[in-house]
């Protein structure tokens, strides 16, 4: 696992000192347009081949982390919409459990199957747009196009449930911001009955392209081996052939109860990547149309926990109890007893994990996130290495990491 | 200025067609806003030429003029202002030798419409659309920017690969249309007329009889004019935006025109080569049409009616263009190279013998 971590800029120096070696130093990004965000790679060109390949992070650092030691756990929900900011409700979803964890609370059943279809909704959408720069990134942009289309439509669903298209902040610690709204479900259903056609219409521009395969088969491999040394999850780890789905190894929010397949890749190249991504948007479809035919009925937040989900607006106005029950919860925060919890839940880009360790109290003591886009990014030094130049950018795009979750 | 006259406006509808057409590939409305106001009081019209987006290759236009000219610091100046002028000049002096049209005279011979009848027409064409390379190249290289260093030298390399096999590609309609003993000729106007003659052969369309010839010119068309998915000097995934990286406002539109006109002398000659230049159908000559619309004794008419289908089909052609550029994704670097040297070539020569021995064969 040496990732060989140097320097930028120094090593510029010095390559710039050492005129002996004819080698083209190149500098892509953080203001690139196929680095998706900020992210840099320090490269080191020989004519168009890449002999080395540093990512340079932190162009996006926000402290996620140590803000979090400021707020109460309800005020940090805000904070996971932008982490993965292409799937902040699965974000949510996954931040929320790791605190119930923590606090013991077990949410009813209908929140859970709640979460488990903003969960893959948020999947479909995050992949259309991987899938959408991916094609950018090799040119084809009509695709780019098509997939937003989708993900449009999946906006209007988001911003009938939560009020915004993009950061939803849609959990609560021990439940939900508010219940979906009439009809929605079955206008998710007739979502996912007119997006799959037009998916399989999307993925035959790419598929069978014989330009799209010469660019991205064997381009990019990530063996299986390389892929658990370095710590991959996601579809990236699928793709290079490791079957690990934290839906189906840890089921969490009910998975157990939802029948999918994992799409598993052979060789890891490129292709496989993408052919893994848009295989998960259909088995997301698959638990979605599961979880609304058997959609359960009943509360939908935890009604035993006073001290951690705040009561209903109307009764906060009118009585007493709830009055201060509510005044307690925006002061002080949900209450947590003292005790640590490490929660991974299975995002669009991989494996998001929150360690969150509680003194009690309605604050974090300390909150570590384990992004899926950092570990994932750690594999480009091995991967880059003798592919040319504009690989690299099929393998960014398909990689597909958000620079928001991995700089934190 | 006749060829700036007509070249900057088509190349113009070339730049508003392709965000049309690109619109309705994608499925959106595409540009569709731009009117000045008191045009929008035309009825039928001004909303029509609105939907269109006419208006807005004019705001370009203006735009690319009234912007400011920025030089950026590190760039070579001289080279840098030198480039993009390079560029206009092969870009709008191969028009003069394209044949556009042609008129039946008072003696009742097809007279091709051209500005400069050289002898050496699709020679000369080549030889002047082969120098946009060095405009590339010298943007790329001025530019003093490493991207635009790398696109420089993609563009370079790979108009020098696919000009061989372009050129191969061309020698068996010249080797048809120039009998041994006559004076040779290489005039782009020659091989329309012999695409016009009567009878099942003489009438057949050179792409009918010479279909790999027709096809290696076109891929290579692609490649030479840097469209999709031969991009590599642009390829704005990877180097950001190519040789013009650096450039903007008036500059990087002259680089802008110098592709369209590219397209649309290339077009133009692919069209004349082996699409029957004006005649509107395969087997159905001009001169056959004119006499059909009793307008033999109008040449005038007889002119327009032959621009009006050279420009049709080219405007065809275009549209095929931009239709591939929308679709496909892009090759890598290698492998356009792999693709015109192990692939293109041998089949051109290939291609070459096989014709070599089918004309011997049939002129014995």
């Amino acid at each position: 696992m040496a990732t060989d971590m140097t320097f930028p800029d120094a090593a510029a120096r010095t390559a710039a000192q050492n005129h002996d070696q004819e080698k083209m130093h190149l500098s892509m990004g953080p203001s690139h347009p196929s680095t998706h965000g900020v992210l840099r790679l320090q490269l080191e060109l020989d004519g168009e081949i890449i002999t080395k390949a540093d990512p340079v992070l932190g162009y996006l650092h926000r402290g996620d982390e140590k803000i979090a030691e400021n707020m109460t756990y309800n005020q940090f929900v805000p904070y996971t919409d932008r982490l993965d900011y292409l799937a902040p409700l699965a974000n949510n979803a996954a931040y929320a459990i790791a605190v119930e964890r923590l606090a013991k609370l077990e949410v009813p059943e209908r929140c859970q199957a709640i979460r488990v279809i903003t969960s893959e909704l948020a999947r479909i959408s995050a992949h259309l747009m991987g899938l959408g720069a991916y094609g950018i990134d090799v040119g084809a942009w009509t695709v780019f196009l098509y997939s937003f289309t989708e993900r449009e439509k999946l906006y209007k669903l988001f911003e009938e449930l939560t009020g915004a298209r993009f950061t939803t902040s849609y959990s609560r610690i021990g439940g939900l911001a508010r219940d979906v709204p009439e009809g929605w479900t079955d206008r998710v259903l007739a979502f996912c009955d007119q997006f799959l056609p037009i998916l399989e219409e999307t993925l035959t521009l790419l598929t069978r392209n014989k330009i799209f395969m010469d660019r991205t088969m064997g381009v990019g491999i990530i063996s299986k081996e390389d892929a658990i040394a370095y710590g991959l999850t996601g579809p990236n780890a699928r793709g290079s052939g490791v079957a690990i789905d934290l839906r189906k190894d840890k089921p969490y929010s009910g998975y157990d109860k939802y029948e999918f397949d994992i799409p598993v890749g052979t060789t890891g190249d490129c292709y496989d990547r993408y052919m893994v991504r848009g295989e998960e948007m259909r088995q997301s479809v698959r638990i979605v149309r599961q979880a609304i035919a058997k959609f359960p009925s009943g509360p939908w937040y935890a009604t035993d926990a006073k001290k951690i989900f705040a009561p209903q607006k109307g009764k906060v106005l009118s009585s007493m109890e709830e009055l201060i029950q509510n005044f307690m919860l925006v002061t002080e925060g949900p209450q947590m007893p003292a005790g640590e919890v490490y929660f991974e839940a299975e995002n669009p880009k991989g494996a998001l994990g929150f360690y969150i360790v509680s003194k009690g109290g309605g604050v974090p003591y300390r909150l570590k996130i384990r992004a899926p886009s950092f570990c994932n990014l750690s594999v480009i030094p091995k991967v880059c290495v003798g592919e040319m130049m504009a690989d690299v950018v099929s393998i960014l795009g398909s990689l597909d990491f958000v620079m928001g979750e991995c700089d934190r | 200025m006749a060829v700036i006259g007509v070249m900057f406006p088509l190349a113009g509808a070339c730049s508003m067609a392709e965000r049309k057409i690109s619109a309705w590939i994608q499925g959106r409305p595409g540009p569709n806003r731009a009117i000045p106001f008191w045009f929008s009081w035309v009825p039928v019209l001004g909303p029509i030429l609105q939907k269109l987006g006419a208006f807005h290759l004019l705001a370009d236009g203006l735009k690319f003029l009234f912007k400011e000219d920025v030089v950026p610091g590190h760039v070579n100046k001289k080279y840098f202002i030198a480039a993009p002028i390079l560029a206009m000049i092969p870009a709008l002096s191969t028009v003069t030798f394209v044949p556009f049209g042609a008129y039946i005279d008072l003696g009742g011979n097809l007279t091709p419409l051209i500005l400069a009848n050289v002898d050496v027409g699709l020679l000369a064409v080549f030889a002047v659309s082969s120098l946009g390379v060095y405009s590339v190249v010298l943007a790329g290289w001025a530019s003093n920017s490493k991207y635009s260093f790398l696109g420089g030298i993609r563009a370079s390399a790979q108009l020098i690969s696919y000009e061989l096999s372009m050129t191969l590609a061309v020698v068996p309609v010249l080797l048809w249309i120039n009998a041994p003993g006559t004076a040779g000729t290489m005039s782009l106007s020659k091989a329309v007329e012999f695409q016009s003659q009567p009878g099942f052969w003489g009438g057949a369309w050179f792409a009918f009889t010479m279909p790999i010839s027709a096809l290696i010119f076109l891929i290579c068309l692609f490649a030479e004019t840097n469209r999709q998915p031969f991009d590599m000097a642009e390829s704005e995934a990877d180097l950001v935006g190519g040789f013009h990286t650096e450039y903007g406002a008036f500059k990087w539109s002259l680089f802008f025109v110098a592709e369209y006109c590219h397209m649309i002398v290339g077009s133009a000659v692919f069209i004349l080569l082996f699409f029957g230049g004006w005649n509107p159908l395969p087997w159905l000559p001009l001169s056959s049409v004119a006499a059909l619309l009793h307008i033999t004794e109008l040449p005038l008419l007889v002119g327009l009616l032959s621009i009006g289908i050279f420009l049709g089909k080219i405007l065809a052609m275009l549209f095929l263009f931009m239709w591939v550029r929308w679709t496909v994704p892009r090759f890598r670097y290698d492998q356009v190279m792999k693709l015109g040297w192990q692939k293109l070539l041998p089949l051109a020569i290939l291609n070459l013998l096989v014709t070599i021995i089918a004309i011997a064969v049939i002129q014995h």
